[in-house]
């Protein structure tokens, strides 16, 4: 009902492009402007397929009040990671690769955080995702556009203004055999942004 | 309320969908090319929204006023929706547009609601024309600012008060007609009828096109024969309304004419944003706002004639 809910509010279509909503385990992988981002490409996908995926979000704001916290934990299953300054204890990547083990797939947002300037593309892309398909060369790694969910709830707001968001799901990557990081996690930015341009 | 003018365009629309649903069942069997069957589905999902959008238009207008200034308040949402996501706006105009969804359009058709004429005939291009103005210069964003501000005006005029004209229509007490819902009818029947008549005569007899760049599917016999056909069936139509049947008539011209550049308008800015449809809500139509294109350059045409003319 939730994700009912979220798809009446962002008017989500979903578009699968480069691949079918389909049961495998994937890591879906998408440009952020909105703390909607995560909740809209969740509410996108078919009923089964959501059931078994979990969003990657920020603790110190889905942990905070009793709305937040039920959504995040009860409605979303989101996996809560740290952003402060990485110690041993907090990695969010262990809590990724739990999640993982345990079969769900994920929805993360390499660029860290949301984009504040409306006329710059996307933020360089953190290296979490290349340890991930590094360690897990199975996972299919799904780029994922978003568009127009910065205007329908940008950031530093609270204001909903209900336009018409489209998700756009691209073809699967996989690490190339001797790809280095940097390498990778350009092309992966890449193709998150070549779907911003097959949308017109 | 049910009365004569209703019954009687219900039960025509009615015969009409049927015979539109058994045709298409009839052209599934034998359709054999995959280009022909893709037409067929094409119509069939176009068919089986009419039934929906005339069910629920009927229903609001026999459930009364209320229903129907709400479920026209309902449409122009959803259409400003459209048109704004296609609207090159920017982060200074979120404010802006938080205003135009949720104050500027409600108060609109609480106006028309509350029957205000004075101020429902200006308090879109008047007050929300220089509010939007004012409101997007307080985030100090210049760039693009006439672009952003102009389309944002643009969409208020055209979603919500040229719509809002529609169920203004029921709030006019006009001498001799007691039932005004039927002028409502009459403009809808008349206008979309005279859209799915030119899209017939045009596949049937179209080769030459109007605007090639703009609408391509708009060809000069479309044109003819649609706006003669509707034009036809307005004047047949007299006696719902408050028209003779010759003004009846020149009043279906005047609507099926604005109602044909109104396609052309919204087909000019489609293009202009790269795009075919502004949505896909209604299967087979696109989105709310190709399948009421017609409507917006109509009805504050009709509204205002009938107003000046027959009140």
């Amino acid at each position: 009902m939730i994700a009912g809910l979220i798809r009446l509010v962002t008017g989500a279509q979903a578009r699968w492009v480069g691949c079918a909503p389909e049961l495998t385990q994937r890591i879906y992988f998408a440009n952020h402007s909105s703390n909607l981002d995560g909740p809209t490409i969740w509410a996108s996908l078919p009923d089964q397929v959501r059931a078994r995926t979990r969003p990657i979000a920020a603790q110190d704001y889905w942990d905070k009040g009793l709305v937040r916290r039920w959504l995040a934990h009860a409605v979303f299953h989101a996996v809560l990671i740290s952003r402060e300054k990485i110690t041993a204890a907090n990695n969010p990547l262990v809590a990724m690769q739990a999640a993982l083990a345990e079969g769900a797939s994920l929805i993360i947002f390499p660029e860290g955080t949301r984009t504040v300037d409306e006329d710059a593309g996307m933020n360089p892309f953190k290296p979490g995702l290349w340890h991930l398909a590094k360690r897990h060369p199975q996972i299919e790694l799904v780029p994922v556009h978003l568009e127009n969910l910065n205007r329908i709830l940008p950031k530093g707001d609270f204001l909903l203004v209900p336009l018409l968001a489209a998700v756009t799901f691209g073809t699967p990557l996989q690490l190339a055999e001797g790809e280095d990081k940097p390498a990778f996690l350009e092309r992966a930015r890449c193709a998150v942004a070549a779907l911003a341009q097959d949308e017109t | 309320m049910i009365d004569r003018g209703i019954a009687t365009v219900g039960a025509g629309i009615l015969g009409i969908l049927l015979v539109a649903s058994i045709i298409g069942a009839v052209l599934k069997r034998s359709a054999e090319s995959d280009r022909a069957r893709a037409t067929v589905m094409n119509l069939n999902a176009r068919v089986r929204a009419w039934w929906v959008m005339c069910a629920l238009v009927f229903s609001a207008i026999i459930c009364g006023t209320i229903t129907t200034t709400v479920l026209f308040a309902a449409l122009s949402f959803l259409a400003l929706r459209e048109f704004i996501t296609l609207a090159p706006t920017r982060r200074a105009d979120h404010h802006t547009l938080f205003w135009c969804f949720f104050i500027i359009l409600p108060l609109q058709y609480v106006l028309v609601g509350v029957r205000w004429y004075g101020m429902m005939a200006i308090f879109i291009p008047v007050w929300a024309y220089l509010f939007v103005a004012i409101r997007s210069t307080l985030s100090g964003d210049h760039r693009q600012y006439l672009e952003r501000t102009a389309k944002i005006q643009w969409g208020l005029m055209i979603t919500v008060y040229c719509l809002s004209c529609l169920p203004a229509l029921l709030m006019l007490h006009i001498p001799g007609c007691a039932h005004p819902a039927d002028l409502l009818l009459f403009l809808l029947v008349v206008v979309q009828l005279s859209d799915v008549f030119q899209y017939v005569w045009g596949k049937l007899l179209g080769r030459h096109r109007i605007a090639p760049h703009l609408s391509p599917n708009k060809t000069w016999e479309g044109f003819a024969g649609g706006i003669l056909t509707a034009t036809g069936i307005g004047a047949a139509l007299w006696w719902m309304t408050p028209f003779t049947p010759l003004h009846a008539a020149g009043m279906a011209l005047v609507i099926t004419v604005m109602g044909f550049f109104g396609g052309i308008v919204m087909s000019a800015i489609k293009r202009d944003a790269g795009v075919k449809d502004f949505g896909a809500t209604i299967a087979g139509h696109g989105g709310i706002l190709d399948r009421i294109d017609s409507l917006c350059f109509s009805a504050p045409v009709f509204f205002h004639l009938v107003r000046f003319y027959y009140t």
